[in-house]
């Protein structure tokens, strides 16, 4: 099986030729959140607060990445623990999200919403932190900027690897095996 | 005449900063090693390219500087101190948290500790480090560090099962505890089991388990065979590497047991990430 080349931002088509066990590597713009900015976007928005940034679109990368050293990009990027963002799926594919990217399993209503909005769920590679920073050409914070690590970035990445985990047909990687 | 050596703090400091930094950016060539034979023993793409990866990352980590994994964890310090030994300079619990300070200042790695569990206020630091002192015998000091991410730690599990139980329980348990773990302590793990002691004791020795030199098994032939039990069922479970199905789900397993009550038969797991950062000296 070969990587398959992805250009971000998603679209419909391509998602829709994304399943489960699939190779990709990514190109183009990511956000990044991760459990305080998925908190943080959650409590605007049941105060009816207009978010700083659109989520329409947009994939998703939960990351709190380790601070650059001088010279650098960014510090060393991989992927945490996806579960984590499970309670927030229904407010964050509900903005607009079309992809996700963490690692490990989903909950059965993140796995439900994603077909229900047709978007996709990446899994990384988890502790690869090294390679990962490798792939990203270009970060800044775009919000949330007193979260530190748990900030909002808008990230360039260039043959980002991943693996399609929970497509929009409710394909799991993760119930193939056992 | 009684024997006594002095320490002075800012050694016990220096080596600190030092093993932080090694560990952060080094993987040993036990690691390094036991990646490439998992990689052998997968047949699917995914399994391989994900180990292509992880061995890939070692060599970026060490050459470029970056550290291997953005988890760079909460610093477990384990201390063994000579009762003869007198420390000089700081209170040894300041100095092992100038180190952790200083280090991942220093070296760029990340702040992921909260000052309290429900207020999680960052400390900005990486400060405090869990620190486990133990006094023995004679002049030695013998510093380990363990760097441990929060996703590993999160899959950690306990369970006290009855002295009567078989050992073959055990085993479905550290089985079952690792399937359901799945993907998300990053496999190939390096599990460490505590097994006896009081709960807490085995928790703290599932730790201590993965102190052992890298590659060895278990000094006694009994927990040996079951250290290759254990590691034999979980590389037949199918979970493999990140989670992604494969033969490649643990790269070591350790044990350390302890004396418990006639009641209670405690087994406690670590199963730590393939990104094990533990690194010890003596001075």
């Amino acid at each position: 099986m070969e990587w398959k080349r992805i250009e971000l931002p998603l679209n419909d088509e391509v998602i829709r030729g994304l399943r489960a066990g699939c190779m990709c590597m990514l190109y183009g713009k990511l956000l990044t959140a991760r459990d305080k900015a998925h908190q943080r976007i959650a409590g605007m928005i049941a105060r009816g607060e207009d978010l700083p940034f659109s989520l329409a679109g947009e994939t998703i990368y939960y990351v709190g990445p380790t601070p650059p050293a001088p010279g650098r990009i960014i510090g060393a990027a991989g992927p945490t623990t996806s579960s984590r963002m499970d309670p927030f799926s229904g407010t964050m594919l509900g903005l607009g999200i079309k992809g996700m990217i963490g690692k490990g399993k989903r909950d059965l209503e993140t796995k439900e919403l994603i077909q229900k909005y047709k978007a996709v769920y990446f899994s990384s590679i988890g502790g690869a932190g090294a390679y990962l920073s490798m792939r990203i050409t270009a970060s800044r914070v775009i919000a949330f900027d007193d979260l530190a690590t748990e900030a909002v970035y808008e990230l360039e990445v260039s043959g980002f690897p991943v693996i399609v985990a929970c497509d929009m047909y409710g394909g799991d990687i993760y119930e193939h095996q056992v | 005449m009684a024997m006594s050596r002095t320490i002075h703090t800012d050694l016990i400091k220096d080596k600190l900063v030092d093993l932080i930094r090694e560990t952060s950016f080094i993987a040993p060539p036990f690691i390094k090693e036991c990646f490439a034979r998992i990689r052998e023993n997968e047949s699917t793409d995914i399994a391989r390219e994900t180990m292509n990866i992880l061995i890939e990352n070692t060599e970026i980590a060490a050459a470029e500087q970056i550290p291997l994994c953005q988890d760079t964890g909460v610093a477990v310090v384990f201390i063994e101190l000579g009762q003869s030994v007198r420390l000089e300079g700081d209170y040894i619990y300041d100095a092992v948290n100038s180190a952790v300070e200083e280090a991942y200042r220093k070296f760029y790695l990340r702040k992921s500790v909260v000052s309290d569990p429900l207020e999680r206020k960052n400390t900005g630091t990486n400060t405090p480090a869990f620190i486990h002192l133990d006094i023995v015998p004679g002049e030695t000091f013998r510093l380990d560090l363990m760097l441990k991410g929060g996703g590993s730690e999160n899959m950690s599990a306990l369970r006290m099962f009855r002295p009567t139980d078989s050992v073959d329980m055990i085993i479905d348990y550290i089985e079952d505890t690792v399937v359901k773990a799945g993907p998300n302590p990053c496999p190939p793990l390096f599990l460490g089991v505590g097994i006896g002691g009081t709960a807490d004791t085995a928790m703290t020795n599932s730790k201590r388990a993965l102190l052992r030199p890298a590659g060895t098994w278990h000094s006694n032939p009994f927990y040996s065979d079951l250290e290759k039990r254990i590691y034999e069922r979980l590389n037949s479970s199918g979970v493999g590497p990140m989670g992604f199905g494969g033969a490649g789900t643990a790269g070591a397993v350790c044990i350390k047991e302890a004396p418990a009550h006639i009641a209670s038969l405690p087994v406690a797991l670590n199963l730590n990430c393939h990104s094990l950062r533990v690194a010890g000296c003596e001075l």
